[in-house]
């Protein structure tokens, strides 16, 4: 017994000098490349917090936005927009808040954290279905026929909306519309992109999402539009943050994404236009 | 001088440790202070939290069931084994430790989902694991097993061989050498790999929002009802976390002790 633990203290010793030699080898890095003058080109950083489904438009608006003010640098946060409201609600210094959901943005404002929002942009969700499937429903009348439904939860924007349309189906196709569809829901999802995950990868039979994230994974997944008349459209606000350190670039922002070329930058990548 | 730096050395210790338990339970401490007696209550009665708790203590008590059975024998085995092959599981089994949650979800995903790896020799008729409570455990069991089997194969490697060649010179076969010589004098490390594998299994989140879904009352444990009211109500969320704060402090003290307690009577018999 005591020729093994003997030997013990001595191999921890030796893992506990190489750590710290380690630790002292990326702390002396770290300080050789902080004595290098960082390169400056940029004077101005606007800050953008963006819902996650804007990341494309929104990376490729940013370019864009800095070849038109070559003294501005953007830096985006991409999230979930409950997990943004709750950043902003904390003091986060954001210049611009751009939504995926007209009730964050509404209560932002009560609480007078933003300024007036004006919505840019429409996110019509879609059904999809692997594309290798077939016994998937084509259609949204067809839905109840899927063994496995993934949808989004009630607390998200894509959840809310995917009731509104059960309930408007069930005015339409009948009483039992909503109840034969959600006994066949398997997940309620806390995002959109978890819901094209488990479809793409063929483990559910059909979900909910929207557009601009159905192209994401348009080679694995079926696209069919929602009937105009169930559909409930999503809404994207954008405001300007209060106290922002940047008001005036952070309205030229807002500006440059209702202008033409940043409404087709939104429309390339599957948003609709208000 | 040499006085002076025992003195030192004496005081250096507890400021140390005492940093890292105050960076440790700050924020835990944080999640309380922002809340009120009242706050926990109206948690408790959140629509949310009794299916979650509920489908929380029974799955991670099966997993750990799993996780003890198959991890004990294995660890013993790794303990005993020397070469080459035997260090490479060894390490191997630590990697669902070093890989993120969501990315393991996704790893057994492509393995026992509905067109995984093996899918085919698993359900011909097409049926698969995925968005059941089966699913749930095996999550658990995926992420939590590493931590119980690396700290029990550490504790068996400190039995005395001797021990143990004694006990086979007396007769005794090797199963029973292993239980009742090589378990009662491990286990407290046993134990504490236990509940330290228990604790990993009630956190899981990414693992089991990836490959068993979000279903109340049948994958929606207590991790998930929380990220699930993070998204309506932070205030409610807040709540929840403190339901599996005090959850978890209470069942790892239980546990720890109901382990200790059933290790020692098995000294006893020996």
């Amino acid at each position: 017994m005591n020729e093994s633990a003997g030997s013990l203290p001595v191999q921890a010793r030796r893992a506990f000098v190489g750590l710290a030699a380690l630790v002292w080898l990326a702390l002396e890095s770290a300080a050789c490349e902080r004595s290098e003058p960082a390169p400056r080109a940029r004077e101005d950083a606007l800050v953008v917090f963006a819902a996650s489904s804007l990341r494309d438009a929104f990376t490729a608006m940013g370019s864009e936005f800095e070849r038109a003010h070559p003294r501005v640098e953007v830096t985006f946060n991409f999230a979930g927009t409950q997990v943004l409201r709750t950043q902003l609600e904390h003091g986060a210094a954001a210049d611009v808040f751009a939504s995926a959901d007209r009730r964050h943005m509404d209560e932002l404002e009560t609480g007078e954290r933003v300024g007036a929002p004006v919505v840019f942009a429409h996110n019509e969700p879609v059904l999809v279905v692997p594309q290798d499937n077939a016994a998937a429903p084509r259609t949204f009348a067809e839905l109840p026929s899927a063994d496995r439904i993934v949808v989004g939860t009630s607390e998200v924007p894509i959840g809310r909306y995917t009731q509104r349309m059960l309930e408007r189906a069930t005015a339409k196709f009948g009483a039992d519309f909503r109840s034969r569809v959600e006994a066949n829901v398997v997940s309620r999802e806390l995002n959109v992109r978890q819901v094209l995950a488990k479809v793409s990868l063929g483990e559910a039979d059909a979900g909910i999402v929207y557009r601009s994230d159905a192209r994401v994974a348009q080679d694995r997944v079926h696209v069919a539009s929602i009937p105009s008349d169930i559909n409930v459209v999503a809404e994207y606000p954008m405001a300007v943050v209060t106290g922002a350190a940047h008001p005036r670039l952070a309205r030229a922002w807002v500006d440059f994404v209702t202008s033409r070329t940043g409404q087709r930058l939104l429309r390339n990548a599957g948003f609709t236009l208000p | 001088m040499k006085l002076r730096r025992l003195r030192v050395e004496r005081t250096l210790l507890p400021v140390v440790g005492a940093s890292l338990v105050a960076f440790l339970v700050v924020p835990l401490l944080a999640l309380f202070a922002g809340g009120s007696a009242s706050d926990f209550e109206a948690g408790l009665r959140h629509p949310l939290v009794g299916p979650a708790l509920r489908l929380s203590l029974v799955t991670t008590s099966l997993s750990l069931v799993v996780v003890v059975l198959l991890g004990t024998p294995l660890a013993w085995a790794l303990a005993r084994a020397e070469g080459r092959m035997a260090r490479t599981v060894e390490a191997a089994l630590q990697l669902p430790i070093v890989i993120p949650p969501a990315v393991a979800g996704v790893a057994l995903l492509l393995a026992f989902g509905r067109r995984g790896l093996v899918a085919e020799w698993l359900y011909p008729e097409g049926w698969s694991v995925t968005f059941t409570t089966t699913a749930v455990v095996l999550a658990q069991v995926f992420v939590s097993a590493p931590f119980y089997v690396q700290a029990a194969t550490s504790a068996f490697r400190r039995v005395d061989p001797r021990l143990l060649l004694v006990a086979r010179s007396f007769g005794a076969f090797p199963l029973r050498v292993f239980r009742r010589v090589a378990v009662p004098l491990a286990a407290p490390g046993l134990v504490a790999g236990a509940a330290m594998s228990w604790a990993r299994a009630l956190g899981e989140f990414g693992a089991t929002l990836m490959f068993a879904g979000n279903l109340q009352g049948k994958t929606q444990t207590l991790p998930l009802a929380i990220y699930t009211a993070l998204e309506s109500d932070t205030r409610a969320a807040q709540a929840l976390s403190m339901i599996l704060v005090v959850v978890a402090f209470v069942l790892l003290v239980f546990v720890r002790a109901a382990l200790r307690r059933s290790a020692e009577r098995d000294v006893r018999h020996w």
